[in-house]
């Protein structure tokens, strides 16, 4: 059995956020007298993670992921409830634990601006107490999986946004840690990047069974990356579970276009007793349940002249917004 | 084991900085140059100030030398140390890159405090004990061991206190976010440093003595190099750069309890 290496049980965090009126009434009051507020931005969760998973954290801006994240890391103490990570009470910051672990920001960089990324790999190394002969053995095999063997040597900020994010994946991943991180890890990137970049974090993950939690706003990167999600609304968690179950709840019907020879045969089947959205000539969309696909196709195929047929996926995107709206998902 | 892995990070340190530094030729040679002016212009100042007395609370213009040699040997180590890393550590807090540092398994402390190098301070640290050595001469002063020891043991204190007061200040950027004018009230009160305690009113004194602990900073070690010096002077410069570098220790890691990161 797959043991858990994160346990976090009734997780609450609370932040004093200070509020200002606006003009320069506002300004002055807030500079004498500053209102806070004690916001309440993660409400009582839990979840446990199994060794080797990749686990996707979906929700709009401000809904908590990152701030989940960064308790899981240790970086933020919790007002309330207990996490675990692989044995670990994360903020405590114990050495071993900072070694099992990592952070990847898509937004933050630890990059050396001025230098080939090279030296900062190195100067992790050292952090991380790896000898020159291990670190390099782990640059060459590293920047080889990440395509960026040829730009180690070309300083940082000459470096496009893409050969950057990789640089600083294996500036993280120097120390082969067990546990990721990845806080929208895409961010910016053109799409060949982002394959690219899901294609290494997938590779990592089946050579080092190393545990991923990804917050990401690009549905490519959850999509193909984890098969179970986490989707926090209001600090709260809306669902937690297998990401094609919650497609399939979400979007419980498919829609059909139907070409047929004739348009009487359109006529004929638009009063047949399906959920028609709109027909047009000899050309009818209708909507049939997941459920019950093959059975009316079945029907539709015996019982009327069909030259052509098309199913059609809802729009991923526009299924998983969803998600980010909706407070609760019962599966 | 550890006292190897730290020294190792450190020459990481130095070689990645050094190496950040020469990247930028002109800007060094600028920095060099200001650090001559600079000494050069405070050396004019001071003789300005004792053209009409010839003293100053009591001490000749080449005994203030010594003061103004052991404050170009604390400037230059604080723009060699103190302000590439201490100015940086505002900018971590705000931006959010102290994620970096705190997830790494080496002591926080340490590592914002060494990270970088600023080379061209190094050469002010030169002039500082140029000056120092030429002070030594024309003051008549008998370098022996127990001279030697006191030197190295109060000047050591005065880097102790200057880098607890600035990290100090640093440090409550965790609430305050912008504190950049707090440090420049320091380096301001430091420049006062260059002048004999003596020559202040009592209430200053008092004021750079104990609130601004100023006058342990260049003050005391220009007394040992006079042989003015009274030992529980010296004592009471080590108790307070011991207090000040535990004091500011703690508070880096209270303060860290309240870090809520930048928002990303």
């Amino acid at each position: 059995m797959v043991k858990n290496i994160i346990d976090v049980k009734n997780l609450s965090k609370s932040f004093d956020i200070s509020y200002k009126e606006t003009g320069l009434k506002g300004t002055i009051k807030h500079f004498f007298r500053r209102q806070t507020k004690s916001l309440k931005v993660i409400k009582n969760i839990s979840f446990e993670i199994k060794e080797g998973e990749i686990v996707g954290f979906l929700g709009a801006n401000g809904a908590g992921k990152t701030t989940i994240l960064k308790m899981l890391c240790g970086l933020i103490y919790p007002s309330e409830g207990s996490i675990l990570v692989s044995g670990y009470l994360p903020f405590r910051r114990k050495e071993n634990f900072l070694k099992n672990i990592t952070l990847i920001m898509g937004q933050k960089q630890q990059l050396i601006w001025d230098l080939p990324p090279i030296e900062s790999f190195y100067l992790n190394a050292s952090i991380y107490d790896l000898d020159k002969f291990e670190a390099k053995k782990r640059i060459k095999k590293l920047s080889e999986m990440l395509e960026i063997d040829k730009e180690l040597f070309i300083p940082v900020r000459k470096l496009s946004l893409g050969q950057r994010m990789k640089s600083e994946l294996l500036a993280a991943l120097i120390h082969e840690p067990n546990i990721l991180f990845l806080d929208e890890p895409t961010l910016g990137l053109d799409i060949n990047a982002q394959r690219n970049l899901r294609k290494f974090l997938q590779k990592y993950n089946k050579e080092t069974n190393a545990t991923i939690c990804l917050t990401s706003h690009y549905m490519k990167d959850i999509t193909s990356l984890c098969k179970r999600v986490i989707c926090v609304h209001e600090g709260a968690i809306s669902y937690d579970g297998k990401l094609d179950l919650l497609l399939k709840k979400l979007s419980p019907v498919k829609e059909i276009l139907i070409v047929c020879r004739s348009e009487e045969d359109a006529i004929k089947l638009e009063n047949y007793g399906f959920t028609v959205k709109n027909k047009i000539k000899n050309e009818i969309t209708i909507k049939i349940e997941n459920n019950s696909i093959t059975s009316s196709l079945k029907t539709i195929l015996n019982n009327f002249d069909i030259e052509d047929l098309f199913i059609n996926e809802p729009p991923i995107d526009e299924v998983i917004g969803k998600v980010l709206i909706k407070k609760d998902y019962d599966i | 084991m550890i006292l190897r892995k730290y020294l190792k990070v450190y020459k990481k340190f130095l070689h990645t900085s050094f190496a950040s530094e020469l990247e930028y030729k002109t800007n060094i040679l600028v920095d060099l140059i200001t650090a001559i002016l600079s000494l050069v212009g405070s050396i004019f100042l001071l003789s300005i100030f004792f053209q009409n007395s010839g003293y100053i609370g009591g001490w000749k213009f080449e005994q203030a030398l010594i003061i103004q040699a052991i404050y170009t040997i604390l400037n230059g180590i604080t723009n060699t140390w103190f302000n590439p890393n201490l100015t940086e550590i505002v900018k971590h807090i705000r931006e959010g890159t102290l994620d970096f540092v705190l997830l790494k398994p080496i002591d926080s402390q340490f590592f914002i405090s060494l990270k970088k190098i600023n080379p061209s301070g190094f050469l002010e640290i030169m002039l500082g004990f140029l000056l120092l050595f030429f002070c030594v001469r024309i003051n008549q002063i008998d370098l022996n061991l127990i001279f030697l020891t006191l030197s190295l043991i109060t000047i050591s204190c005065s880097i102790c206190i200057l880098y607890s007061l600035w990290f100090f200040i640093s440090t409550t950027t965790i609430w305050f976010v912008k504190t950049w004018n707090a440090i420049e009230v320091l380096r301001s009160f430091l420049y006062i440093g260059r002048f004999p305690l003596n020559s202040f009113s009592f209430s200053l004194r008092i004021f750079f003595s104990v609130f601004i602990p100023i006058a342990f900073i260049t003050t005391i070690p220009s007394e040992v190099f006079l042989g003015y010096s009274v030992l529980w002077k010296i004592v009471l410069e080590v108790i307070v750069a011991t207090v000040f570098l535990i004091t500011s220790r703690k508070f880096w890691l209270f303060a860290l309890k309240f870090y809520t990161s930048a928002s990303s």
